[in-house]
């Protein structure tokens, strides 16, 4: 169970040492509290979408999400002038309503997530920029939000609180999944969402709320991402970001069959995404390769763990074999005595004696 | 008599614990109509199976216009004329008429582009569609047509091969009775052509109506042969039972209890046009038999609160209860115990334990957090229990066999609190020896109070065990047998629609 997050554990660090030793420059504390904040960055919305793909789902809405809710974000703080506090509220409210929206439509009307959040990705794009005219919104001069712009993208003696806010979040969310009723419930209707309803757990609400979920942490991503880059472009904030948090969920051991996957996977499967970028700058590796790196480490990544797997059940189902045999003693004696043909005869007549 | 087209002599199929076939013998002649019929899992299926060349027999010969095969593969069968018209329908809804007749041998055009040529393949299939009387044309999407449309493409299918020989597998079962009537006449019609037809089906009429020679398996034996002129339905009943059962019965502890379960005018989305009124007591266990698809599981799947309840009532010691989803029934007692364990009764990647608990889990938490040490004690006391043999319970289900598994099903319901017991074939491919722990296990449950119902199509186990017999017949009760009554004839007359005119009293 915790082998494959150790694997990919010893991935992360060779692949570290391996560019720190090449270019000791990946090692420096600055390049070190950087990816730190990156991965906190990634990761808080990657645990979402990871609990997604636990129900067998997906949700391709995230990018898009962050633009809408980031320039409506933005626009409250400045052009509307609301404290902080609300501004933060209604963006969270935001992603959790959109998140049960999507829910909704996937549980009770059974429509595909692929193409429910499909269709979120285009509408919440299309509304975004159509609600600033495509112009990307930022901060004014004035020290709008500076308390919450503090906390977003501050550090504590040095390292940031993105990632300390990940931290948080995933343990948080480890108990969520690994301890609490909920996600037990949320592993087997992954599996056999048939065998769950038949025994009273109520599959709609199980996975509608990992939607919920999933949309509330859009909501917290929006807020770190703001105060990253200081101005949402409506057209580009957030592209292509919630593949990245599918590549992680993947790389960390969720299958999109559902029923599988662990917080602590998805998070070194951020790092790990991070890890490759960063390294793509570092050791000078052209910039434009960089989804290149990516997609190759995702493909054998997966493609080794798929092996090993194959390889563990052979192991188990010899080893389940090997429990059976002492029973049929004298018959498997008797097949190794003798030729494959001529074995079943003296057991056959064995039988009848 | 007519010149013989192929015979089966000897066919025997071991499976590992079953012989499914034992020395079977099975002659058909040109352009004649054999009935074929026995009880569920007489063996009828699987000899067909033989014949299509979908699995290959353990023993016998299979001669076809004087060649002997040792077995058949599906494209000999094919070759030799042997069409099969499915029990579940075989057909691409996605696709029209045409395209499914030929589907696998697809008329080309285009020369080396080797596109389809729909036309060619429609002209073919119009004249196919019009002797069998049908009223859709080859470009009609499968989706649109009805169960008996289908039907008719399958036969136009086999008309296309050129078939000497089509198998119907119980063709009428979800059928009207004007479209049954059509079929039987499309039936004589292809007999007039020389085609045989291997007419299988529970319905004893249509038997009478249409075939020309019966034949009768029992326990995967050839048991008897019936003329023309010997047919009635006494006699192919009687063929069809005629085991020693064994003594399986175990009285009640004491005498059933007030109170139970009453289902009273329910209605079934399977059969929206009947009404189901059975009860059970406490500490009762009513065998609930019928045919297969006589609509026992859609009543389970009722009650249970999987499927929508159109109609009726369900009441529990005389109080009404609603169960709109199975959370609903499993809080007012109401448990089922699954036909398909390994899609409806476990999550077979979850361990024993998960599994176990995987209903009562928040009686196993505090603040919604699980409560390890209390889960791994349920677990492991149900494991003792009910001895699930199983090096530990933390292994996955898929691991055990099927015995244990049905095992741990029925451990996260005995976890519980039952008021009201379902099992669906509770012992379909389980070994003898946990069938007889799951028997007590039932008897000590209705001793313990519980309403128990056994929805079984062993007539060894529906005799054997149950305290009354209830038999369904598409859709509704037929009839309900006491133990004094109990007998196969009795059973398989209710299970055939026939009524117990004359009751037979079982020997003891």
């Amino acid at each position: 169970m915790m082998k494959k997050e150790l694997g990919l554990f010893l991935l992360l660090a060779v692949i570290s040492a391996i560019t720190g030793a090449i270019n000791p420059a990946f090692l420096s504390f600055v390049n070190l509290l950087n990816m730190a904040n990156l991965i906190g960055l990634f990761g808080v919305f990657a645990l979402g979408e990871g609990l997604v793909i636990i129900t067998g789902g997906i949700d391709l809405s995230l990018g898009s999400m962050f633009a809408l809710l980031g320039v409506v974000f933005i626009d409250l703080l400045t052009t509307y002038q609301v404290p902080w506090p609300f501004a933060l509220m209604l963006v969270l409210m935001g992603g959790l309503a959109l998140g049960g929206i999507q829910g909704f439509l996937i549980t009770r009307l059974k429509m595909q997530p692929f193409i429910v959040t499909l269709c979120g990705l285009l509408i919440y794009r299309g509304a975004a920029r159509y609600y600033t005219s495509d112009s990307t919104r930022g901060f004014g001069y004035g020290d709008e939000a500076s308390t919450l712009s503090n906390i977003a993208s501050g550090n504590i003696a040095g390292i940031p609180n993105t990632f300390i806010f990940l931290i948080i979040l995933a343990v948080v969310l480890g108990v969520l999944l690994h301890r609490s009723v909920y996600g037990r419930w949320l592993y087997a209707v992954g599996k056999n969402e048939e065998a769950a309803r038949y025994s009273g757990i109520r599959t709609n609400l199980v996975i509608a709320t990992a939607y919920v979920i999933s949309g509330g942490l859009a909501g917290v991503s929006t807020v770190l991402f703001v105060f990253y880059t200081n101005s949402v472009s409506p057209s580009s904030f957030g592209n292509f970001y919630e593949l990245y948090a599918i590549a992680a969920a993947v790389l960390g051991g969720c299958s999109l069959r559902g029923g599988e996957g662990s917080i602590l996977g998805i998070v070194l499967g951020t790092a790990l995404l991070q890890v490759l970028q960063n390294l793509v700058n570092i050791l000078g590796i052209p910039n434009s390769l960089n989804f290149a790196v990516m997609g190759t480490v995702i493909l054998i990544g997966v493609l080794a763990d798929q092996q090993l797997q194959a390889r563990r059940r052979r192991k188990a189902a010899l080893a389940g074999l090997a429990r059976t045999a002492p029973r049929s003693k004298e018959t498997t004696i008797l097949q190794n005595a003798s030729p494959r043909g001529a074995a079943a005869l003296p057991t056959s007549a064995g039988d009848q004696a | 008599m007519a010149e013989t087209l192929l015979e089966l002599s000897g066919i025997s199929k071991t499976y590992p614990g079953v012989r499914a076939l034992d020395d079977v013998n099975l002659r058909v002649c040109r352009g004649e109509v054999l009935g074929l019929i026995g009880e569920n899992g007489a063996g009828k299926s699987t000899l067909m199976r033989v014949l299509a060349g979908v699995i290959a027999p353990s023993a016998g010969v299979i001669r076809i216009g004087g060649n002997d095969h040792a077995r058949m593969t599906v494209n000999k069968a094919t070759l030799a004329g042997i069409a099969f018209v499915h029990q579940e329908l075989n057909l691409f809804e996605n696709l029209d008429v045409a395209a499914n007749v030929f589907i696998g041998r697809e008329k080309l055009a285009g020369g080396p582009l080797k596109l389809v040529d729909n036309a060619e393949m429609r002209a073919r299939v119009t004249p196919l569609l019009e002797r069998l009387g049908a009223d859709f044309t080859p470009n009609t999407l499968v989706d649109n047509l009805s169960i008996a449309e289908r039907q008719m493409v399958e036969i136009a299918k086999a008309l296309s091969i050129d078939a000497r020989v089509i198998i119907m597998d119980e063709p009428t079962s979800s059928l009207t009775i004007s479209e049954t009537e059509r079929l039987l006449e499309v039936i004589a019609d292809l007999k007039a052509h020389g085609i045989s037809v291997i007419y299988i089906s529970h319905r004893l009429g249509e038997i009478m109506s249409c075939a020309d020679r019966v034949v009768v398996l029992r326990d995967g034996r050839t048991v008897g042969e019936l003329t023309r002129g010997e047919l009635s339905h006494a006699a192919m009943i009687r063929l069809m039972i005629g085991r020693d059962l064994k003594a399986l019965y175990t009285p009640p502890a004491h005498t059933p209890q007030p109170g139970g379960c009453d289902i009273a005018g329910v209605v079934t989305t399977a059969f929206p046009d009947r009404q189901i009124d059975l009860s059970v007591r406490r500490g009762e266990i009513l065998g609930l038999a019928g045919l297969v698809g006589a609509g026992r599981t859609s009543l389970a799947r009722a009650v249970f609160g999987v499927d929508p309840l159109l109609g009726g009532e369900i009441r529990i010691d005389n109080t009404p209860v609603g169960v709109a989803s199975p959370r609903d029934a499993i809080r007012q007692g109401i448990y089922l115990v699954p036909e398909d364990r390994k899609k409806s009764g476990l999550v077979l990647e979850l361990p024993i334990r998960e599994n176990v608990t995987l209903a009562s889990l928040l009686d196993h938490a505090r603040m919604w957090l699980v409560n390890g040490g209390s889960e791994r004690k349920i677990a492991k006391e149900q494991a003792r229990r009910l001895s699930i043999k199983a090096p530990s319970i933390d292994i996955e289900a898929v691991t055990l066999s099927g015995g244990n598994q049905q095992k741990v099903v029925l451990g996260k319901w005995l976890s519980m609190q039952p008021r009201v017991m379902f099992f669906d074939e509770p012992t379909r491919g389980i070994d003898v020896g946990a069938k007889s722990e799951i028997y007590a296990l039932m008897r000590s449950l209705a001793d313990r109070g519980v309403a128990i119902v056994m929805i079984s199509s062993d007539m060894e186990e529906v005799i054997g065990v149950s305290d009354r017999v209830a038999v369904m017949h598409e859709g509704s009760v037929s009839g309900v047998l006491e133990r004094d009554q109990f007998s196969e004839y009795n059973v398989l007359r209710l299970a055939v629609g026939q009524a117990l005119e004359t009751l037979e009293i079982a020997a003891p």
